[in-house]
This record gives C-alpha cells, structure tokens and sequence, in this order.
C-alpha cells in the first residue's frame, strides 16, 4: 500500500474525510428510486441511513460508491466537487463500503481474500512476505480472523467481521455498511459496531450505517437520515430523538403493530413428532444432528438460529425437500415420509424461505401456482382434465382476501414484488379448510411494515384455530413475539428449550453463539 | 517390433506402457490443463475435442508446408486460440449455455478440421524430433519406450507452473475468483468477461498444442479419427483431478497408461479382447463419473459457479 500514496490522490491523513451528498437523483427508467436527497457526514461521525425496504437507501449509498451514475446531484469531499464513477474512485478517496452479501471468495482462504481485494498490488505474490505484513494488520486490528482459513469455513460473524476488516486493510477512512448486523447474533452485533464505535469516538474513521434495527441506532449512532419512498424524511441527532419519532420520519404516519392476540388454553396434541433425526448438506457434512422435537396443535414453536447451523436443512426435511440420513418424521402419529399424498392426508402446509425459489414456479401464473395443491383434485379438476375456471375463480378469491397485488391471475408469479409472492404462497398454503401443521421458514425476510404485520397477523391466527406452527426464523423479535416456546439450533442440535414467558434474552443470545 | 517384444516377454508389457503412458498422455495432459483453467474461471469447454482435431491438422499442414514441426506446434497453438475465442465470446452472451455452444464448437472445430485437413492425409510431414534416453540400451523396445517429446517435458512443466500461477500471481487469483464468485470479482472491479475470455482462450491455446502431439509425436500422422474423443474424456479427467493441475498430470498419465493396455497386450500375443483392452480409457472414464458423482453432496474443489450463467 505505501505505493499507493505516491501514484494516487489518496487522501491518507488521520482525520476522515468529510462527505456531502447534494440533490442526489437516480431514475431508472420511469421509476424514481431517488429524488432529491441531501445528507452530511461530519467526520467522525457515527451516522445511520433509515428507511423501509425500497426507501432507497441502497440506491444512495451505490451512487456515493460509483456504482450507479446519479442522474442528478453531487458529492463533496471536504467541500470539493468530486467525480466518482465506479468504487475504485470511491477507495481513492478513502471511501469504503461493506456489502449486505459478503463479497469474499469462499474458496479462498481470509490471507488470499485480502490480497486480493487491494487495488494495487504486483503481479507476483510474495506469500512469506504477505503473511508477515497480514499477521501485523491482523495484530493491530480492533477484531482478529485466522487468515489461513478457507472463507467458506468461517462462521457468518466472522465472514461480516473480515468484510469490514477489508475495509480497514484497504484504509477506507469512510465505512459505509449496508446491514451488517442482519446475520450477527445481538452479542456478535453488539460487538463488531462497539468496536467500530470506538475507532469513531477516536477519530479514525466515519461510518454511514444502513440499518432499521432501532435498538442499535440508539446505542451507536449520532446522527440519522431517514429516507421514505426515495425522498428526504427527516434527520436529526440521536440524542434528540426517540424510537416512535424515528418510526414516524420512516413510516410518515405513526403505526403500531397490531397486537398479537393468542387464544390461551387451546386443546394440545402432538402433531408433529421428530425422533433423532439427522440430515446433511449438500457436501456430505452432518448438519442436523439427532434431533428431537414435538410441536403440539395451537401452539407455535419458535426456531432461533444464526444461519448455516442446520435450521435449512432440517425445514428442507420437513418440506419433503431433502432426504434424512436417519430419524423418523411422524405426523398425527403415523410415519411421515413428505409425500404428496401424506401432505393431503394430514393437512400439512409449508412458508419456506425463498419462496420464489422454493415455493413457486416462476413463470407459471399467480393463479396456477395458487392451485399448486389443489389442481389435481375437485373441485378444480374431474378425471385427468383441469377445470381452469374453478382454478381462475379461486385465485381471484385468495387475491382478494389476501390483498396480493397482481396485475391479473394470469402474471408469472415471478413478475410479482418479493412481498407479494410471500403473500401468494402465505394465501395457497393457509386457505385450505382444516390445516393441522405449518411450516413456515423466515416467512417474513426482506419484507416492508405492512406485509410483516399482516403475515404475523396470519400466523398467530392459524395458532388459534388449532394449528401446530413451527416457526424457523433469523429474527429473534419476531420469535420472541410469536412464539410460544422457543428453541435454539447451534451445530444441528437443539441447545436451548424454553416456555416464551420463561425465555431469557441474554441465555438466547450466548446459545445462538454456540457458547 | 513384435519379436524383440517377444523376447523381452512380459517385460514388454509394463514397458510398453510407461511408454503409452507417456506418449498418449501428452495429449491429454495439454486438454486437461487446457480444461483447468478454463474451468476455473467459471466456464465449461466441451468443444476441446473440436480444439484438439483442429490443433492436430493445423500442425501436421503447417509442419509439412514450412518443414519445421515446431512452426506446426506454433499453428495448433493459435488455430485453437481461434476457436476458444469464439467460445469465449459466444458462451459469455446473455442467455447462451455453456455446454450447448460447446457441442456446437465440437462439431465446428471438426468440421474445420476436416475441411482443411483433406489435401494432408496422404504426404508425411516431419516430425517433432525426440529426446532418446534409451541409448544405452541394447533392447530396441526399451529404446523405443525412452524416446521422450520434448512436448511431454513441456507438459510436465506446464502442471507446477499452473499450481503456482494459482497461488501466487495476481491473476490467478483473479480467475479463481472469478470461477468461484463473480459477484464478488465484479465487487474488487475485476472485468469478469475479460477474464473469462482470457482463460478460454489460453485453455484452448494448450489443448490445441495437445493436438499437435497427436499429428506429429504420437500416433504421428493426420487421419479424420485421431483425438478419438480424448477432447471430451480430457473433461471428464479435470472432474477426477478436482481442478488441481498436478492432479491433472496424474490423471492424464492415467488416462495415458490405460490407453496403452490394449496395444501392449497386443505386442505380447493377446489377441482376445484387444478391442476390450483399448476401451479402457472409455471405462475409465465412465467408473470416474459414477464414482466421482453423487447426488447428496457437492464436490470439493469445484469452482463455485461452473457452468451457470452468472
């Protein structure tokens, strides 16, 4: 890097850069991702960027970064008009960026991630010397990796910790992140921005945070700019606000989440009963290990997780999506084997994680994937022939009753908004008369106010009629919320089991951490 | 030949094929490492085999009308350079599969192959001369089994240097990345197309240099059947090698040595089943892919984004 001061404008001084956005436009097409926006980020500073999902925070900070070409507006360093096209330009001037995905190669070990990641380097890799100096950066560095560890190999805190820690190898002196809390657990979270605090109260860095956990807004940040709907809704200084105002500048009208009404003393039967079962990834390696686990009808248990310990794989089981090395599955007290038939038989439902991707088929309609289920059966088909217009009219209805926004029954279901389509299955597999167990993955992922709202509603309703829900989720309020009895899945075991009421935060957090 | 290897007896069986090995190795090891690093970038090249008919033609025409084989080696070189710049640039296209251009350049690169080749079928053209390291010998079978290419040699050295270009130069990380994550290449600000490009063209620059081993070192002359879908079984070897370049080596000595079985038992009198003996490449590669494939875990060492559109 001590070449890159002298062939480059790098500005490498202690204090941080200061960063202004200007009017800041970005159309694309005829949408309107960004209208108008302006923000500061005083150096050393600890500013957070709020907004709902399409409030088009991402888009601003991708126009800072270069990676769109604003249609309008500028951005200052230190009161210059600068030009930035594409993210090399933004490193230049010190500005780095931290992605929601993680953008390490996973086959690569955390040393070659590194090296790699730097814009100016030789061609040949002096691997003795490389170590030497990554050791020295690692030993100096407010949180520490192994670095002769394949990416792929590392726990996803500790793949959030390198993408930041890239960032500081590459000496950004402005640290833009893009949620990076969404996969830590509280402690981890706590941690990595507690440490960022801390080179932000010395004076080393500035950090533009992307983020709607209001808890950790409260705790870190000392400034926010909220975004609605592409435009300017508000800033101020955290030590000036409370959460329901910044809900508000969010939200533009105040709302509170309808409450959750459980029915209490629902009658309980064991619907759904695993006995050791174990399942392995796609590579062969054991992910679910011998695990037990009974849900009763009109109860909803709650799987808590950080991602990758085995709560896909063993949703995956469930779903009929993957085979069990061993265990058995049992159903109303008969042997379940996820067949089509037996998901008839007993009325079992599944809300999988992606849906799109597992729940659908995209360029099928919303009304044929709506019939998924049923299409085979009367009233929607007599013999081999399928009746189109009892498929039609029954999409029609579930589009109503469950608000998706479609422009008719006949769209691929592809073509619809990520809420939608969690609407579209959420319709399919609650609107059959007498569901008995539903199974329902991270049902509300990536989803604004109202969708989440509303399939939270769902849920604990179909608690109430006497459903056995299982609820695999990554947020911990969400399950905190609806569950009642909660679970933690560390390593493919089960290693925290508690009634809600009896449900400790803190022993939640350290059990998710594999402590 | 044959009486000499009679007198040898079963002796001449493994010499004949430390020998094969080495002669019918040379043309898969250039594909495999061709294919290895194509792969590594991410992308498929089926139609080697059609890189390795056209290779072997351009450098029997070009050694019998220049008289100098290494002039011909030359050719092969950039004649399949040519071609893997076609698939470079068709296979990157939005929407185009990998594998479907791949067959097309198979039957393109023979259909060039055989269109230009014509007029060479008959005249002989000069060899690439060998390294004897036999001569101390008086058995003119071991004679012959130590006549070393230097194209081996070339190979040979090829392998470690590819381990090493992996490892430790800039762009070999760069492709790796590029094979294992695109996302995360198109985050550093590495040109993915370009990349890609690079990769296939210089894979297909060596498989085409694995043709010229076949037209002029071993089996040494230009017919319509020479690579004998060796191209295709190439691919199927870097599945085996796990994408490693010295594992790339061993396998192709496999491959090589398995090609040689059939002709060995042969020179010793074994007549029944010669034909059996010289499928064993086919077998070989057909235990490989039901051993090597499973469909309840995913390989290790393959590129993370083989062969999708990403």
């Amino acid at each position: 890097m001590t070449s890159t001061a002298t062939t480059t404008p790098t500005i490498q001084i202690e204090r941080p850069p200061d960063l202004q956005v200007t009017g800041m436009s970005k159309h694309f097409g005829t949408l309107v991702a960004l209208d108008n926006v302006s923000m500061h980020l005083k150096p050393g500073s600890f500013h957070a960027l709020l907004g709902e999902n399409g409030a088009g925070k991402s888009t601003l900070v991708k126009c800072i970064m270069g990676f769109y070409a604003p249609t309008s507006g500028a951005v200052l360093i230190d009161n210059n008009p600068v030009k930035i096209a594409n993210p090399r330009d933004a490193h230049h001037y010190g500005i780095g960026m931290v992605y929601q995905h993680f953008t390490s190669v996973p086959a690569m070990t955390v040393a070659e991630n590194l090296v790699l990641s730097r814009y100016e380097s030789k061609a040949l890799i002096n691997w003795k010397d490389e170590m030497e100096q990554l050791q020295v950066f690692m030993d100096s560095s407010p949180f520490r990796v192994p670095i002769d560890v394949p990416i792929a190999q590392l726990a996803a805190g500790q793949k959030q910790k390198l993408e930041i820690l890239k960032q500081l190898y590459l000496q950004s002196r402005i640290l833009i992140l893009d949620e990076p809390t969404s996969v830590l657990t509280p402690a981890e979270a706590d941690e990595v921005l507690g440490l960022l605090r801390e080179q932000v109260t010395e004076g080393k860095l500035s950090v533009l945070m992307i983020s709607h956990k209001f808890r950790e807004v409260m705790a870190f940040a000392d400034e926010i700019t909220v975004l609605r709907k592409g435009r300017f809704a508000g800033s101020g200084l955290v030590k000036d606000l409370t959460v329901p105002e910044m809900a508000e500048m969010m939200m533009g009208e105040k709302k509170e989440p309808t409450p959750v009404n459980k029915v209490a003393d629902l009658e309980k039967a064991a619907v759904l009963d695993v006995r050791n079962l174990c399942a392995n990834k796609d590579n062969g390696v054991e992910a679910v290990s011998s695990v037990n686990l009974v849900v009763h009808s009109g109860e909803i248990v709650g799987i808590a997780g950080i991602s990758g310990n085995g709560q896909r794989e063993l949703v995956e089981v469930l779903a009929g999506q993957r085979e069990p090395t061993s265990g058995e599955i049992y159903v109303n007290g008969e042997p379940y084997g996820a067949t089509r038939a037996e998901m008839f038989k007993h009325k079992v439902f599944a809300l999988p994680e992606e849906p799109l991707k597992n729940a659908c088929v995209p360029h099928m309609s919303v009304a044929e994937n709506m019939a998924l289920h049923t299409f085979d059966r009367p009233p929607q088909a007599k013999g081999i022939m399928l009746i189109l217009n009892a498929i039609r009219q029954t999409a029609i209805g579930l589009i109503h009753q469950f608000s998706v926004k479609t422009p008719s029954p006949e769209t691929p279901v592809g073509n619809l908004s990520g809420g939608n389509v969690q609407r579209a299955v959420l319709a399919r597999e609650l609107s059959a008369d007498h569901i008995k167990l539903l199974i329902a993955a991270n049902p509300c992922f990536g989803l604004d106010f109202n969708a989440v709202d509303f399939i939270h509603t769902e849920i604990v309703d179909a608690r109430n009629r006497g459903v056995a829900v299982l609820l695999v989720s990554e947020d911990l309020d969400e399950l905190l919320k609806l569950s009642d009895r909660i679970l933690v899945i560390s390593g493919g075991k089960f290693v925290y089991d508690s009634p809600i009421d009896e449900a400790d935060f803190a022993a939640i957090g350290t059990s998710m951490a594999g402590h | 030949m044959a009486d000499t290897s009679q007198a040898i007896g079963w002796l001449g069986v493994p010499l004949a094929i430390i020998a094969g090995t080495m002669r019918g190795g040379t043309p898969f090891l250039f594909v495999s490492l061709g294919e290895c690093l194509t792969e590594k970038s991410g992308k498929i090249n089926l139609g080697l085999e059609g890189t390795l008919l056209t290779g072997a033609m351009a450098a029997y025409a070009v050694s019998y009308l220049t008289n100098s084989p290494w002039l011909g080696v030359l050719a092969a070189g950039f004649a399949g350079a040519a071609l893997g710049a076609i698939h470079g640039w068709l296979s990157q296209q939005p929407r185009v599969n990998d594998v479907a251009v791949g067959i097309a350049m198979i039957i393109f690169g023979s259909g060039v192959a055989f269109f230009f080749g014509k007029p060479f079928i008959q005249p002989k053209a000069p060899q690439l001369p060998t390294i004897n390291l036999g001569e101390w010998s008086d058995f003119p079978a071991l004679q012959a089994a130590l006549q070393i290419s230097p194209l081996f040699l070339i190979g040979l050295a090829i392998a470690p240097i590819m381990a090493w270009f992996f490892r430790s130069t800039r762009w070999g990380l760069f492709i790796r990345a590029v094979g294992d994550s695109p996302e995360a290449a198109r985050a550093m600000g590495v040109s993915i197309f370009n990349v890609r490009m690079f990769s296939v063209i210089a894979g297909s620059f060596l498989a085409g240099i694995g043709g010229a081993a076949l037209s002029l070192y071993y089996p040494g002359l230009w017919t319509e059947r020479i690579s004998s879908g060796q191209g295709l079984m190439a691919v199927a070897l870097v599945i085996f090698a796990r994408w490693n370049p010295i594992m790339c080596l061993w396998a192709s000595l496999l491959f090589g040595g398995a090609q040689a079985l059939g002709p060995a038992l042969q020179s010793i009198g074994i007549k029944e089943g010669y034909y059996l003996f010289n499928a064993a490449p086919y077998v070989l590669t057909l235990l490989i892919m039901i051993f090597t494939c499973s469909p309840k875990r995913t390989l290790s060492g393959v590129p993370g984004a083989l062969g999708t559109d990403s």
